[in-house]
């Protein structure tokens, strides 16, 4: 037996470790579709508890819409369940094609290429298009996933002050006799919610002659006046050289990611992009299924306008209640707690009271900004969020930390 | 040599610490998480350019970078050479 009681004890001990770190994550079992309501299990074997889902990134409320689940039906029934394949042998249908040039459409790029994930997307693009002669200029608060992409890749790296533009221009400065420099950065953070400031970017990647790399995952179908994303909103459409985005959030949900931007970086991707080459595509259903969300999506603004106005309408509420929140005007409300006994203690309130929303803590942001992330959706009508919103004041109010500055949090908490 | 660490140190200050963190010459930079290991770049540009040095790769390690101390100690070893 290779897994010898050494091995099994090394693994114990490092699981031991990370819950004695509090770090060991927990699934709750969700018993119901996706939905602004949900029925939860947790914990494990307890009996089914109905509550709000104010944590999911289903922005849109799509994740379960009726026409999205019958065109995945549809897909299915007229493409199968799977391909058994990777894209370039035999594994690339019509639809896959038509997706492809839907997003484009869609992003205002010049084309696309179909991810299993963004996660892929992510960690496919640099490798694929940079070599070791190049350099990448990141935020430092980027997404993990592009962090890993950035690993694998051979160019240089180096790093930024989060969306700051002086110090952006430094490092472009610094690594001007770079064959290629490329910028990265998310759209829209996905802890704290603020928005990248490309305009600003662009015009420092044109002084500099430099490819703009931008993760829209937290923007793609709601963030600008239609919903292209964070490049819509700043009104810079069309001069994004790469976008990645997910299918796994606002777009329905599912899975899936994709490489939209330039085509020449499109067809390096699809040339060398090793998740492309090595791993299935997105299987036909969700394929079917993301198509009839980019219908929906370009017939109408209604889901992106409601979910602006819920949004309006639980930052105010928070923020008269005596909430301190990370400034933006996103879906992603961070409601700052500081320390992280707190916040995991503010979320099982929360849950006693019928809301579910996760406590966030160091590592997985800085030490001492533990909060509550909630993320507001189309799919929440307004008896769902002032059910939330009294939950919030009446856990607060438990804590006695209404009105309060954050240094009176810290010193009644600790960091 | 305290004048160079001086110079590293507020080199390491500005373009790194982003609160009211203490920064010594044997604060744990890097095991620290003061500086992220990707950001290192600069910083070495920044010493090769300062003082006119070229640090090899396999020399510009995280263990090399990880304090005030232990990064002058790299750059006295070549500006020495």
């Amino acid at each position: 037996m290779a897994y010898s009681d050494k091995s099994r004890a090394i693994f114990t001990e490092t699981l031991s470790g990370l819950k004695d770190a509090g770090l060991f994550k927990q699934e709750r079992f969700i018993h119901s579709a996706q939905a602004a309501d949900i029925e939860v299990e947790f914990p494990t074997g307890s009996t089914l508890k109905k509550v709000i889902n104010i944590c999911a990134n289903n922005y849109l409320g799509l994740s379960s819409h009726p026409e999205v689940v019958k065109a995945a039906h549809a897909g299915l029934d007229s493409h199968g369940y799977g391909m058994s394949s990777v894209r370039f042998i035999c594994g690339t249908q019509n639809i896959h094609k038509k997706l492809e040039q839907m997003v484009t459409e869609f992003l205002g790029t010049e084309d696309t290429i179909l991810f299993p994930s963004c996660m892929d997307a992510n960690a496919g693009v640099f490798e694929a298009i940079l070599t070791k002669d190049d350099v990448m200029i990141s935020d430092r608060l980027v997404h993990a996933s592009i962090i890993d992409g950035i690993r694998l890749c051979s160019a240089m790296h180096d790093t930024f002050k989060h969306s700051d533009m002086e110090h952006l221009e430094s490092k472009l400065q610094l690594h001007n006799n770079r064959r290629l420099k490329v910028v990265i950065t998310d759209g829209v953070f996905s802890m704290d919610g603020d928005t990248a400031k490309l305009d600003e970017m662009v015009k420092l990647c044109e002084k500099y002659d430099a490819l703009l790399f931008v993760d829209d995952s937290h923007s793609s179908g709601f963030i600008g006046k239609t919903g292209r994303g964070t490049h819509e909103h700043c009104g810079v459409m069309g001069k994004i050289d790469i976008i990645t985005t997910t299918f796994g959030k606002a777009l329905g949900g599912a899975s899936g990611g994709c490489v939209s931007g330039r085509k020449e970086l499109v067809e390096m991707c699809r040339q060398k992009g090793r998740p492309y080459l090595f791993s299935n595509t997105i299987a036909p259903p969700i394929v079917a299924g993301v198509i009839k969300v980019l219908e929906i999506l370009s017939a109408s603004t209604e889901r992106r306008d409601k979910l602006e106005k819920n949004t309006e309408f639980w930052r105010k509420g928070l923020l008269d209640a005596g909430f301190i929140l990370k400034e933006g005007d996103t879906p992603i409300v961070p409601v700052m707690l500081f320390n992280a006994k707190l916040s995991q203690d503010f979320s099982k309130d929360l849950y006693q009271e019928g809301i579910y929303a996760i406590g966030f803590f160091f590592p997985v942001v800085p030490q001492g900004q533990a909060r509550i992330r909630t993320q507001i959706s189309a799919g929440h009508e307004m008896h769902h969020l002032e059910k939330a919103l009294e939950a919030f004041k009446k856990v607060g109010q438990k804590y006695n930390i209404l009105g309060k500055t954050k240094q009176e949090i810290i010193d009644m908490y600790g960091m | 040599m305290e004048n160079m660490k001086e110079i590293v140190r507020e080199y390491v200050i500005a373009e790194y610490v982003e609160d009211d963190t203490e920064i010594g010459f044997d604060t744990p930079l890097i095991s620290g998480g003061i500086v992220d290991s990707f950001s290192m770049v600069s910083l070495k540009r920044f010493l090769e350019n300062k003082y006119n040095i070229s640090l090899p790769d396999e020399e510009a390690t995280p263990e090399a970078f990880d304090s005030v101390n232990k990064i002058c100690n790299l750059v006295n070893k070549f500006l020495n050479k």
